[in-house]
């Protein structure tokens, strides 16, 4: 009896090893992609290890595609054109192109793998963006579950912005988290002061990053960042503006307002900003005094459910503007927060006349 | 000791394995992917293939591990568990050359590529071609036809599901309703094959 166990938990024991031992050596026969090389723009070449993503492969050499999602696949902005060797396009890329793109070669860089050489083009804009080191100088609490983090810039010292882009935090492994994540964050500080970036964060439970910046970040620690990315910005017109946001959905537009500040900007502009509670409203006094800096424009805060004495509007931010708002035809939109929020509020500004080319947002999930 | 007998006999049960007696519409093994991966003739044809190969290799060396080590030790008890050790080994490495060669059909095939580990028609053909008592030329013709039989039942059925999709199908048949309905009747069908080899 006492036998027959020991022969089979040995003879388990050794073919187990011996198929585990065969599976080593074919992963290092199929694994190994050898040297690839990546034409950048048919003048550059990078010279990498195979088997990574085109992403991944891309960013450890300094050269920083956008991606929300951090590879996952789920974001869909790590678009680059890929001419030649990203083989077929892959199932999970399908949802993120359309045929016009499916047709120029554009490829999610996070899921393809490289293989063998391969030719890309990217604008040159990406390579103006680089990773900066800082430190971070200041966390205020703004409302219970979103603080406001400055970070001043170390290396290198300055940056170069576009009011309304974001930057990608890297959250470092910690305690909590196995692995190293970039998550995209809009810029809440004045593009004029070169060397600090402000970030606008509200705390998602469980999430990666924000549990990092609320519980493991102290002044003085030291991040990394890249950045800026994004294409959410002022257009180059007169037209009136309906802007709309909520909760860290603040953060881009506190930067854009600095911007028409520092520019004399005299559009006009009404800004709808939704919260649950009252208490859940913030930066207020910065509001008011933009409003006074900045002739034509007006900061219209939207209580959800107010729970102390509140003279402004309450409700749905989207039904107020609603209320609000009549004959919107030549305005822009800008939208910023919650994919839910952006939604509802591309709905209302559409029904109120705005074309849908005029609306422009950044979703922030 | 001749041989030609033996591959006679090989390729009967090979055809009567992939016809009168195929292992997804006779015995209903493997369902699970069957209904999982038929949407779609690329990626059918893809999974049948590495199901042909995983099934055919694996009851060769289930095949060589039973007669050789587990029946001279007397541990043929152990057959299930040892079984399932081998096909989970040879699935990872066919995944990895699938990753390797075909990274379009590794991206669709996903989830149900792993999944072949549990497929129970694998393991079936491994325990049958046991019980059978199959020599190791008829095993692997065995598991050739098994696999081939299976391939073919989930093409066919990828092609009619294809056929299908812009007709309109009542509510509560769509998706899995609809396919285990087309399987009942591929599968009365193939019975339609078993007088061809009733003479054996
Ligand atoms: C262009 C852009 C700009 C952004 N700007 C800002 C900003 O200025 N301030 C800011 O706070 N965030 C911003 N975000 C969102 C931010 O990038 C992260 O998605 C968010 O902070 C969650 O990261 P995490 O690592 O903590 O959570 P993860 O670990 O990624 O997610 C944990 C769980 O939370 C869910 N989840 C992810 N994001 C959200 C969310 N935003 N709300 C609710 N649930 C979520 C996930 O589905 C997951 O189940 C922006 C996103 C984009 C795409
Ligand atoms: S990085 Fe988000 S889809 Fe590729």
């Amino acid at each position: 009896m006492i036998q027959t166990l020991l022969i089979s938990v040995l003879i388990m024991s050794a073919i187990s090893a011996g198929l585990a031992a065969v599976l080593v050596v074919a992963e290092f026969f199929l694994r190994n992609y050898g040297e690839c090389k990546i034409t950048i723009n048919g003048e550059k070449d990078l010279v990498i290890d195979g088997g990574g993503s085109l992403l991944a492969s891309l960013v450890e050499q300094k050269i920083f595609i956008p991606s929300a999602c951090g590879g996952r696949g789920t974001c869909g902005l790590c678009k680059v054109k890929v001419p030649d060797g990203a083989g077929s396009l892959l199932p999970t890329e399908e949802p993120y192109l359309d045929k016009k793109e499916i047709a120029g070669n554009m490829r999610l860089s996070c899921q393809v793998k490289v293989r063998n050489d391969l030719k890309i083009e990217i604008p040159e804009e990406l390579f103006n963006i680089k990773e900066y080191s800082c430190s971070c100088e200041e966390i205020r609490d703004l409302t219970h579950d979103i603080k406001l983090f400055r970070f001043k810039l170390i290396e290198p010292p300055d940056i170069k912005f576009t009011p309304g882009q974001y930057m990608q935090l890297l959250a470092p492994i910690y305690e909590k988290s196995k692995e190293e994540v970039y998550r995209a964050y809009s810029i809440a500080s004045d593009s004029a002061q070169k060397d600090i970036i402000d970030l606008i964060i509200r705390f998602v439970p469980g999430g990666i990053c924000t549990t990092y910046c609320f519980e493991y970040l102290n002044v003085g620690d030291k991040v990394k960042m890249n950045g800026a990315y994004g294409e959410f910005r002022l257009s180059e017109t007169d037209a009136d503006m309906l802007w709309i946001a909520g909760g860290s959905g603040m953060a881009p537009f506190v930067s854009i307002l600095h911007y028409m500040k520092n520019t004399g900007n005299k559009r006009k502009v009404t800004y709808y900003f939704g919260a649950n509670k009252v208490k859940e409203l913030f930066l207020l006094d910065e509001m008011r005094q933009f409003e006074k800096d900045l002739p034509n424009f007006r900061f219209v805060p939207v209580v959800y459910e107010p729970e102390e004495e509140w003279n402004g509007e309450t409700g749905l931010v989207t039904k107020a503007v609603g209320r609000n708002e009549k004959n919107i035809a030549d305005c822009e939109g800008y939208l910023c927060g919650s994919g839910g929020m952006i939604d509802a509020s591309i709905e209302v500004l559409k029904k109120l006349g705005l074309d849908e080319d005029k609306i422009y947002y950044d979703k922030f999930a | 000791m001749n041989i030609t007998p033996q591959i006679t006999q090989a390729f009967i049960v090979c055809i009567s394995a992939i016809f009168t007696q195929n292992i997804l519409l006779s015995y209903f093994l493997g369902l699970c992917p069957f209904i999982g991966c038929s949407r779609e003739v690329r990626s059918s044809v893809g999974l049948g293939l590495a199901v042909i190969f995983v099934m055919t290799c694996t009851c060769a060396l289930n095949w060589i591990l039973y007669h050789f080590v587990l029946e001279p030790l007397h541990l043929e008890f152990f057959r299930f568990i040892m079984f399932i050790i081998i096909i989970a080994a040879f699935v990872q490495f066919v995944e990895m050359v699938i990753d390797r060669f075909s990274p379009y059909l590794y991206q669709r095939l996903g989830v149900f590529l792993p999944l072949i580990t549990v497929n129970c028609a694998i393991l079936g053909a491994c325990l049958f071609m046991v019980i059978r008592n199959y020599s190791f030329i008829v095993t692997v013709g065995y598991g050739l036809g098994s696999g081939i039989g299976w391939f073919l039942a989930i093409v066919a059925m990828a092609n009619i599901r294809g056929k299908l999709a812009n007709d309109l199908i009542p509510k509560g048949l769509q998706g899995p309703g609809i396919t285990l309905i087309i399987a009942g009747i591929m599968a009365l069908a193939f019975i339609g094959f078993t007088g061809v080899l009733a003479g054996q």
